[in-house]
């Protein structure tokens, strides 16, 4: 069932592509319906999976047999997380584009088509399979932003593209590599990741290619050093595509991380567990400072997203269970509230105001002429602080204490990390929204646009899902802690178990 | 009857908040109403709560406890015990009286409202939650309120003041929680009672250098975590800067309730967790704390004595009050060798410190209304300069507050006599040399509040006062429930006391070991 999650997104691009150019309007509901649709088919499909610790498949049918491909879908717990994100992240990110007029059926073809790539890498357990999908969302995250998006949108959109590629390529070599070494291990050509995981790669082996693929996927996830795609990435792009890039595509990153890079070299983690900590508290803290000397709003923001990712990547190399379920958890809450704040920062505000210059939004009282506006940031803000009763901080709190257990300095560190996280949101709240600087010129000859109905529905729909996971974490946890205790990742967590 | 009763405490403002802040910046006088009528629910509440308390018993009661997120070990835990029952009762008494005070408040008067109440939401939480989880969500839950309570409604420096304040808490937070995060890593608890029970049987320490590493070290620095948490909070010198000009910026009824209750957040905060919990390394540490106790004290003392704005020198005696808190505490956590009956001192000490808490709350928050009463007749003007001779126009003003002020003082047959009574009985046989130094603080305390009162009510009449109209009927009516509390709980502290005793001795029992 969960399969028609990824067939409904491509229908829908279909159906799109058929739309006669005028029609606006049929293109936007239609986008909205088959994202809607998406999202209830994954809701369901979730649901409906008895045991989220097992995985289970969905399709299998052999593909290239000579390579050993499978067209093979399967989701556990971890996968059921990311797909009902990706569900919430689509409908969310269209209620914030609705005022797209310039060339809309493309744009949300081109949506749709990003939505149904991370719906299908999420959902592949053949190794092909899902490199298939990620490179396929690289093509439409590159035509959003070039085409639709705002400042320096060409150079964003080529070094988004350049940098996917190249860690796509180091993934490939990577997998090519455990390809050929796996065959002449078992004897018959395999991609299928159920069965890769059981090969046990030679040591010497796994010390090169583990980085390689870690690398390759940790790129899109913002790995300190690798991260710079990301902030600008994140400001060239449309609202909908830098929620999308910070919702669900940095994930498809961390995604690949776990679950190809991990579980097929779990010794090769080991090897490397203290430099990918060191890397992820580097990211956390000089995500977190550099966030705080912005002047353009949304840079920010997508400082702040390599920061909050950080503590995905510290979750994971805890290798243990409670910082790989924070780092799921926290991969789910990041993209509730990065999407949500990317909204108020790119269509609240910039599209109303057309600047995101602090020193211009400071004369502008816009907590007072937006109030929806400043309210939703003001909330989007403390849960990216990660205050208790929102979802940030339950995933934060299982990464650090998994943290405490082996990196105790690194913990500390991460909690310096939050602690500037508090200084920019405050910082970039006052000056937004709740400044007391004398009102200018600006702005106030013109009336701003009101906040229209879809952005409100989209905001409480973020918020509501933040607080419902915050206050309720085991609804998620029931589906990512039996998962962690699976086959799959025995090998992984075998020297850590907690 | 089996209701539950705290969560319906707890969930009355929050909900009362939500409904307020959803009327709309035109319906003020119902959103004044119905927040007024929230919080006295609230009190009511409380009040049942004080009334069914079986104050025999130092065990906790009214307890819910109930899995939440089992795998974390988190649970729906709360309970009151006498300390509890004491703050409960303390929200409820001090936020009415903001409420009302701040009845003229009329921008954004429904979000004003609303805030106020999730800030009492927040307090009962934090007053009866007993899960480190479910604690820290409304101790956090606090703060945002608070913020924007400085932020939007303050004085002309608000804004800096406001994000002092907000950042200084956060990083007492993010350190807190990180020894918890620690303790719940070695011990597999989140649950407070439990904690205190294994610090009881020094487990903690071993199993946090067990599951972590760096020995013993480990230990001494999750406490330091926690203790940064709860030192900012009271505040304890030198974590307290951020504070006169967060109590100065805030509107006053909005100080009356950071002076009133918030500050006592901390005090709980070292009561419930750090002494039950850390014993040991307070022990290790506890000449430096004990310094920094007597340094807070006299140090408050004479920045009050300095400073020339009325609401920055209570402020500052805020701050002393409350060290006097924090030095029976250390004093109670000492071993103790050589001295007679020691139980019956730390009790006595003990027993001071909640009836301080309780009594500064009262006089505190009385003290900041009868300033935000003179601001409106001065058109903001609060100096120490500014006034003069004003008792003979405004003598009933005079008058009661010059009570609220001898009553911060120290007055006997006034609530602020019996507490610091106490606490000295308590600290003198306990540790004689921090008790001797922290009497400086008394004085000084006696010189700045009587150079207030001079300055302000004595001598000759300022003429540009000389119309200055004297308190209303209403303004009295408000100020008589402080006023009168003051008196009866100093004259018959047993009403208090009887609550709280029980409690207190089953907190000595704790700390034997």
């Amino acid at each position: 069932m969960l399969a028609w999650t990824i067939y409904i997104s491509f229908i829908g691009v279909l159906v799109l592509m058929l739309l006669p150019r005028e029609a606006a309007r049929a293109a936007r509901i239609i986008a909205l319906l088959t994202a809607i649709a998406g999202c209830v088919v994954a809701f369901a499909g979730a649901i409906q999976q008895s045991n989220p610790g097992e995985v289970t498949t969905i399709v299998k049918v052999p593909w290239i047999p000579s390579l050993g491909a499978n067209y093979f879908l399967a989701a556990d717990g971890i996968s059921l997380v990311l797909v009902v994100l990706t569900g919430l992240a689509a409908i969310a990110g269209i209620l914030f584009s609705w005022n797209v007029e310039k060339r809309t059926k493309e744009f949300f073809a081109f949506y749709l088509a990003l939505i149904g790539g991370v719906y299908g890498v999420f959902l592949s357990f053949d190794v092909l399979l899902l490199f298939m999908f990620y490179e396929l969302t690289i093509i439409p995250k590159y035509f959003l932003i070039a085409r639709w998006g705002s400042t320096r949108k060409e150079y964003g959109a080529m070094k988004l593209a350049l940098f996917s590629f190249v860690g796509s390529h180091l993934v490939l070599i990577g997998l090519i590599a455990a390809w050929v070494v796996a065959r002449a291990q078992t004897g018959h050509a395999s991609l299928d990741l159920l069965e890769l995981s059981k090969v046990s790669f030679p040591l010497g082996f796994q010390h090169w290619v583990f980085p390689l693929v870690f690398v390759g996927f940790g790129i899109l996830a913002g790995l300190w050093p690798f991260h710079t795609w990301a902030p600008t990435g994140h400001v060239a792009a449309p609202t909908a595509g830098s929620m999308l890039l910070a919702g669900v595509v940095m994930k498809l990153g961390a995604y690949g991380c776990l679950r190809v890079a991990m579980v097929l070299f779990p010794e090769g983690v080991r090897m490397w567990q203290g430099e990918i900590a060191a890397l992820a508290v580097i990211g956390i803290i000089y995500g977190a400072g550099v966030a705080l000397v912005q002047k353009d709003f949304k840079f920010v923001i997508g400082y702040s997203s390599v920061s909050h990712m950080g503590f995905v990547l510290l979750g994971l190399a805890t290798l243990n269970t409670i910082g790989l379920s924070g780092a799921v958890l926290q991969m789910f809450s990041h993209g509730i509230i990065a999407g949500l704040l990317f909204a108020v920062v790119g269509r609240m505000v910039y599209d109303r105001t057309h600047t995101r210059d602090f020193n211009d939004l400071q004369t502008m009282q816009l907590g007072k002429l937006l109030p929806f506006a400043g309210v939703t940031f003001v909330l989007a803000g403390v849960a990216s602080m990660g205050l208790p009763g929102f979802s940030g901080f339950v995933a934060e709190l299982q990464v650090l204490m998994g943290a405490w257990k082996v990196f105790p300095v690194a913990t500390i560190l991460a909690g310096l990390g939050i602690i500037v996280g508090v200084a920019y949101i405050l910082r970039a709240m006052q000056k937004a929204f709740y400044s007391d600087a004398p009102p200018g010129k600006f702005g106030h000859d013109h009336p701003l646009e009101p906040i229209s109905v879809p952005e409100r529905i989209g905001a409480v729909m973020l918020i509501t899902a933040s607080l419902v996971i915050g206050l309720f974490p085991g609804l998620l946890l029931n589906w990512i802690q039996p998962c962690l205790n699976s086959p799959l990742f025995e090998r992984l967590l075998k020297g850590g178990s907690l | 009857m089996n209701l539950p009763w705290l969560t319906v405490l707890t969930l009355v403002p929050l909900f009362g908040g939500i409904v307020v802040a959803g009327l709309g910046a035109e319906q003020r006088r119902l959103a004044r109403g119905l927040t007024l009528a929230f919080s006295l629910v609230g009190l009511t509440g409380a009040l049942c709560l004080w009334m069914h308390f079986d104050a025999t018993s130092g065990n906790l009661q009214f307890v819910e406890k109930h899995d939440w997120v089992p795998s974390l070990g988190i649970q729906y835990f709360l309970g009151v015990d006498g300390l509890s029952l004491l703050m409960v009762m303390l929200t409820a008494i001090v936020v009415p009286l903001s409420i009302l005070a701040s009845w003229r408040i009329d921008d954004r008067a429904h979000i004003y409202n609303a805030l106020v109440l999730w800030l009492q939401a927040g307090l009962f939480g934090t007053f009866t939650a007993l899960n480190f989880f479910h604690w820290f969500l409304f101790w956090e839950l606090v703060l945002i309120p608070a913020f924007f309570l400085i932020k939007l409604w303050g004085g002309p420096k608000r804004g800096p003041a406001a994000t002092q304040f907000f950042i200084y808490t956060m990083v007492g937070s993010v350190t807190l929680l990180l020894s918890f995060l620690a303790i719940r890593l070695a011990t597999g608890s989140f649950d407070f009672i439990e904690l205190a029970d294994m610090a009881k049987r020094s487990e903690i320490t071993a199993k946090l250098g067990e599951a972590i590493g760096w020995k013993s070290h480990i230990g001494l620095l999750v406490f330091f975590g926690a203790f940064l948490g709860f030192a900012v909070k009271v505040p304890l010198v030198p974590f307290h800067t951020w504070l006169p000009s967060a109590y100065a910026e805030a509107p006053s009824p909005v100080t009356m309730l950071l002076t009133g209750v918030m500050s006592k957040m901390g005090v709980y905060g070292f009561l419930r967790v750090l002494l039950p919990i850390f014993p040991e390394q307070i022990r290790l540490v506890l000449t430096p704390l004990m310094w920094l106790a007597v340094l807070t004290i006299v140090l408050s003392a004479c920045a009050a004595f300095a400073q020339r704005d009325l609401k920055r020198i209570l402020a500052y005696s805020s701050i002393n009050h409350l060290g006097y808190c924090l030095l029976a505490l250390f004093a109670v956590a000492g071993a103790a060798a050589g001295i007679n009956q020691p139980e019956l001192q730390k009790a006595a000490a003990l027993n001071g410190v909640l009836l301080q808490m309780f009594n500064h709350g009262l006089t505190a928050s009385a003290l900041f209304l009868f300033v935000w009463l003179i601001e409106k007749r001065s058109g903001g003007l609060r100096g120490l300069e500014d006034f003069g001779g004003i008792r003979k126009v405004v003598p009933v003003f005079t008058g009661l507050m010059g009570i609220a002020l001898f009553s911060s003082l120290g007055l006997p047959g006034l609530n602020g006599f019996v507490g610091e009574f106490l606490i000295f009985k308590g600290v003198f046989p306990l540790a004689p040399w921090a008790a001797a130094l922290s009497t400086i603080g008394l004085l000084v305390t006696a010189i700045f509040l009587l150079t207030l009162i001079q300055r302000v009510f004595c001598g000759p009449l300022n003429a540009r006062w000389a119309q200055m109209p004297d308190l209303t009927l209403s303004e009295r009516a408000l100020v008589f429930v402080p006023i009168a509390l003051m008196f009866v709980l100093g004259i018959w502290p047993q009403f208090v006391l009887g609550v709280i005793d029980p409690t207190v001795v089953k907190m000595v029992q704790q700390l034997n070991f």
